[in-house]
Order: structure tokens, then sequence, then C-alpha cells
């Protein structure tokens, strides 16, 4: 049974597209207050989930609880708690920044006055204040989706699910928005994010799961989830204008990645493991040692970098 | 954040809540707002003109040649047909590209849904906007009959009633196909195929008995043959009450009909 914690809680949910299986049976609790992660590389269910989480798209079986609700008879009240940052922004460019902030929180019926107080508010937040009687077709891309955002806390919501918000923006307004959902955060509302920047993933994320082929490959918080999948360290190896020699370097630390570009070696040692390269007369451009990161870890579920 | 909450739960408690579809119904009525003078105009001065046109240029030259249509002169014969076909008419476009725009360009209804509002609401809301644009569309025209001195009965005042049922029987069969479309390509089809094929022969500018024999049944069977009939007879006064009675029930029963499959199909569409 859902515990009394859990703001969302899914059991064996799946999401069939006709014979796709989009998602395939995953499990997963949210807990009140929580930020949550789903990584996976492209295809991998994350916007089917997000959508059925929203209560926007049925699922096609399991159990699925949302502020213990149930999305199938509650949808109404439950998405009058959620804001729901969507992959495509669904902005009306004809309208002006504030209308658009003004319109949709017309539609949880909040009063004109309100919406209009927090508007300002929002629109300071996404820095758009200038732009507010600004129609919104000519804005930029990150622009529109920081009105994206802007609007989807405009209903004050206890739950905010946001797909892939941070494609498009700047480095700047990227970190402001992390540190407006920190805050967020620190106010009680439940986040659940989905990213293919594992650097956001590790600052945002409490908890995430790693998506692939509409499965849950593995979850846990991110330094549990490098502690299980990857290696204390990585050693990385460039060879400019020649192809990386996988061969010549089998068996050096405990698994070896080959990219296009570079070579990939983890290792708990990555000194050591660099000792080994020289000594088997294999020179690359250029060698770094780094500590493990989320990034790693996605590699070594997927079998696929960030950059498909 | 309190006292928001607090004025809305007082708004709340004093049942103040708007009902769903009417908060979609305020969407179409704020963004038409933006640009209403110029809809404003040409929804005034369609009637004008076509009035003009039709029934002062070429009624004149009908009037002269020809006499008496139905036994009234053709601007008289004419009018109720064109308050009819331009229900029609205006049904037919806030129904095709601002549905489909709505659905894949601007993704509006998405956003809607993403808030409490549900696909019956979106759908009742855009029926009910349609609905406002016909009231508009009705009254002017009417209101120009009148000027025009075509009306000749009280019971004119039904005409816009019918008109508005007219257009929605179209609104909601085009609204049901507008969301199975994936481009606008259909919409051409539609108003080259279907809707201007009805308008010059549904018994809009002519008798029907001036078509043949075989087309009777034809024209018969459209929407706006029932539309443009009932409000003839309404504006003309003199009103065959079976036969209006018979022009009614198809017209509830097509609009009804159209409602539900749009229901279907708009659900179909947007809630995968
Ligand atoms: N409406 C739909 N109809 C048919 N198939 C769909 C639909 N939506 C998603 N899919 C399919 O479901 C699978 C999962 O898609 P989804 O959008 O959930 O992936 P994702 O993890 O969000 O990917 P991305 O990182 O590219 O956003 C894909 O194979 C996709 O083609
Ligand atoms: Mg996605």
């Amino acid at each position: 049974m859902p515990s009394v914690d859990a703001v969302i809680w899914a059991r064996g949910l799946s999401k069939r597209f006709g014979d796709l299986v989009a998602v395939d049976g995953i499990d997963f609790d949210i807990a009140k207050g929580e930020s949550f992660g789903f990584l996976g590389p492209n295809g991998a269910g994350k916007t089917s989930t997000m959508r059925m989480i929203a209560c926007m798209s049925p699922k096609s079986a399991g159990t699925l609880r949302v502020l213990g609700m149930d999305p199938e008879t509650d949808g109404p009240a439950i998405r009058g708690r959620i804001g729901l940052v969507p992959q495509d922004d669904s902005l009306d460019l004809q309208l002006t920044v504030l209308d658009n902030l003004m319109i949709y929180g017309r539609y949880f019926d909040l009063p004109k006055r309100v919406i209009r107080e927090r508007a300002e508010r929002l629109l300071a937040f996404a820095e758009l204040s200038e732009r507010a009687d600004d129609t919104v077709e000519p804005l930029s891309g990150g622009m529109k989706r920081r009105l994206t955002i802007a609007r989807a806390l405009v209903s004050e919501p206890d739950l905010l699910i946001l797909d892939e918000p941070t494609t498009g923006l700047d480095p700047q307004a990227r970190h402001l928005l992390w540190d407006r959902l920190y805050r967020l955060k620190s106010e009680g509302v439940t986040l659940v994010i989905t990213t293919h920047y594992m650097d956001e993933a590790e600052q945002l994320c409490d908890r995430l799961v790693v998506m692939d082929k509409g499965r849950i490959a593995a979850s846990g918080p991110p330094s549990a989830l490098i502690d299980r999948y990857s290696t204390k360290e990585v050693l990385e190896l460039r060879f400019l204008g020649a192809d990386p020699p996988g061969e010549a370097l089998r068996g050096i630390g405990e698994r070896i990645e080959v990219l296009p570009d570079r070579v990939l070696i983890y290792a708990d040692d990555g000194e050591g493991a660099m000792g080994e390269v020289t000594d088997r007369g294999v020179e690359p451009t250029a060698w770094l040692v780094r500590r493990s990161s989320l990034e790693d870890v996605f590699l070594s579920l997927t079998g696929r970098t960030l950059i498909d | 954040m309190t006292t928001d909450l607090e004025t809305w739960g007082i708004q709340h408690a004093q049942g103040a809540r708007m009902p769903p579809s009417l908060r979609v119904l305020r969407y179409h009525l704020y963004t038409y707002l933006r640009t209403w003078r110029s809809s404003l105009t040409t929804s005034f001065l369609a009637p004008v003109l076509y009035l003009a046109a039709m029934g002062v240029g070429l009624g004149s030259l009908i009037n002269h040649h020809v006499g008496t249509v139905d036994h009234v002169r053709y601007l008289t014969f004419v009018a109720p047909g064109l308050l009819a076909a331009s229900a029609m008419q205006v049904a037919a476009s806030d129904s095709m590209y601002p549905v489909m725009a709505a659905i894949k360009w601007i993704r509006t209804y998405y956003a809607m849904l993403a808030t409490p509002l549900e696909v019956s609401d979106v759908l009742l809301g855009h029926f009910a906007w349609v609905t406002t644009r016909l009231v508009l569309t009705a009254v002017t025209y009417l209101g120009v009959m009148a000027a025009f001195g075509t009306v000749h009965s009280p019971l004119a005042v039904l005409a816009v009633p019918t008109a508005i049922l007219t257009g929605l029987s179209f609104s909601a069969l085009i609204s049901a196909f507008a969301a199975t479309q994936e481009n606008d390509q259909g919409f051409a089809t539609i108003s080259r195929m279907g809707l201007i094929p009805l308008f010059l022969l549904s018994a809009t500018f002519f008798p029907i008995s001036q078509l043949p024999g075989w087309m009777h049944p034809l024209a018969y069977a459209t929407p706006l043959y029932h539309g443009v009939d009932l409000c003839r007879m309404l504006t003309l006064g003199g009103v065959d009450w079976v036969s209006a009675a018979w022009d009614l029930v198809y017209l509830v029963a097509l609009t009804s009909a159209g409602v539900l499959l749009s229901r279907r199909l708009f659900a179909r569409r947007l809630v995968v």
C-alpha cells in the first residue's frame, strides 16, 4: 500500500502506444518534499512517465497514486495541485508574456488579482519583467522556456513536474533555475525532474532513477549510484588523429569504454592505471584522471553517452 | 501565499468558482478581444456587403426580369438564406484552423489539459465560443436585414437561434474532423467540396425547385438547407409548422451527433 508520505506511488506502471511499450512496468515512490530525477537516453520513456504522473495520459497497466489520489478518477483535483513544465512549450504565442500567466492562472480559477500579484514575482524570477507586455512569439527559445517554468508556478503547486526544464537555457539561467528549485524544495514542494544534464541531476536530485527502454535500470541517490555502478576514478585517454587502441588496453582497470574520440578506463586508482598504459607502450595525445560522475553511471547502465 | 489561499478559499466557499468550460470560453473571449476591432468590422461589413450586392444589385436585375421569387422581392428572399449560410461559414472557419492550431501549432489544448480542465471542458468551451460568435453574427445580420426592410414577421427573432443551431451543426462535425487531421490540407477540401457547393446549392440563392429533380434529395440531406428553410419561413412569416418541426429535428439530431462524435475524437486525439 502507498505509504503516507508518498506523493507519487507507482507499481508496475506501464504505457503502451499500440505495439510499442514506452514504459514497461516500473515501480517507484517519491516522498513529500523530495526532489526526484528521471534520467535516460532518448526514447527511454521519461516523458511518457511524466505525462502519466501529470494526469494527462492514462496508464496502460499498473497502479499509480499521485498526491494520495487516483489519476483515473481524480485527474482535475490532482492537476489543480501540480505544476507542469512540459518538454514542448505550449505557450500562447500571439499573447503577451503577462497574458500567458494570467490566462493560465485563470484555468485554475484563481482570482485575477492573485494571479497579477504572483505574475509580478514570477516574471522577476524568470527575468522577464521587462518583456511582460511583449508578444511571446519573437522571444528567444530560452526566454520561452523560462516563461513556461514561471507559468507552471502560477498555481503555487505542491508538486512540480519538470520535463527537461533547462534544455535551451544558457548556463546563467540554468543556475538561476536551480537556485529557485532549491528554494521551492525548502518550502516543501516536491520536484520531479527529467534531464539530460548529469551535473543538473547530481546538483538537484535527492534520488533518481535511470531509465532505459521503458524500464528502470538503477535507482538511488546520485552518490550511491556512482559507488555502485562506477569506480572511484576514471582515466580518460585522448588520441588525436588516430583510432583509440581499445585492444591494446584490454585488462587495465575494471572496465573500459571505447568512445569515438576517447577511451575511458574505470579504475579505483587512475594514476596506477595510467602507469600500466605507459608500460604497454601506448601513448595517448592527452590524458587525465577524474572522479567518477553520474555520466559514467549512465554510460555503464545504458551503454550510451548523453549526446546520442 | 496564505492570503492568496485564503482569498481563493473564501471565493471557493462562496461558490464563486467558474465552471471549467466557461473558463475555456473566457480564454477565447480574452484572445478575441485582442483583435476585436478588425473582426468586428468584418462581421458587420460582411452582411451589409452581401445584402447590398446579392440582394440589391442582383435583386434589382432579377426583380426586373423575373419579378418576385417565391412571391417576395429577391432581397427579401435571399436575406434569410445568407443569414443561415453566414452562420455556417463563421462556425466552419472557427472550427477548422483554430482547432488545428490549438492541437498542433500553438498546443493551447495541451496547456489547458495540464490544469484542472478536462477534454469535455475544452470542447464545451470551444462550442460556447463558436456559439458566441454565432450570436454576434446572427444578431448583426438580423439587424442589417431589418434595416434593409426584409423582415416581415416578429417570428424573425427566432431566426437568430435557428442560425446558431445551423452553425453549431457544422461546427460540431467540422471540429470532430479537425481533431483527426495532421495538417490543414483537409480544410481546403472541406471548403471546396463541402461548404462552397452547399452555399450555392442549399436554397440560399434560389428555391430548391430550380434544381434538377435528382438533386433535391441531396440538398434536402444537408443541414444548410434546413437552416435556410427555417430562417426563411421565420423572417417571411407564413411558417409551415410541419416542415419547420422537421427542420428543427434534423438540425438538433445532427448537432447532437456531431457533439458526441467530437467528444470521442477530441479525447482520442488529446489524451494518449
Ligand atoms: N503519443 C505517442 N504515440 C506513439 N508513440 C509515442 C508517443 N509518445 C511517445 N511515444 C514513444 O514512446 C517511447 C518513449 O518516448 P518518451 O517521449 O517517453 O521518451 P523520453 O525518455 O522522454 O525521450 P527524450 O529524452 O527524447 O525526451 C518512444 O519510442 C516514443 O516514440
Ligand atoms: Mg522526453
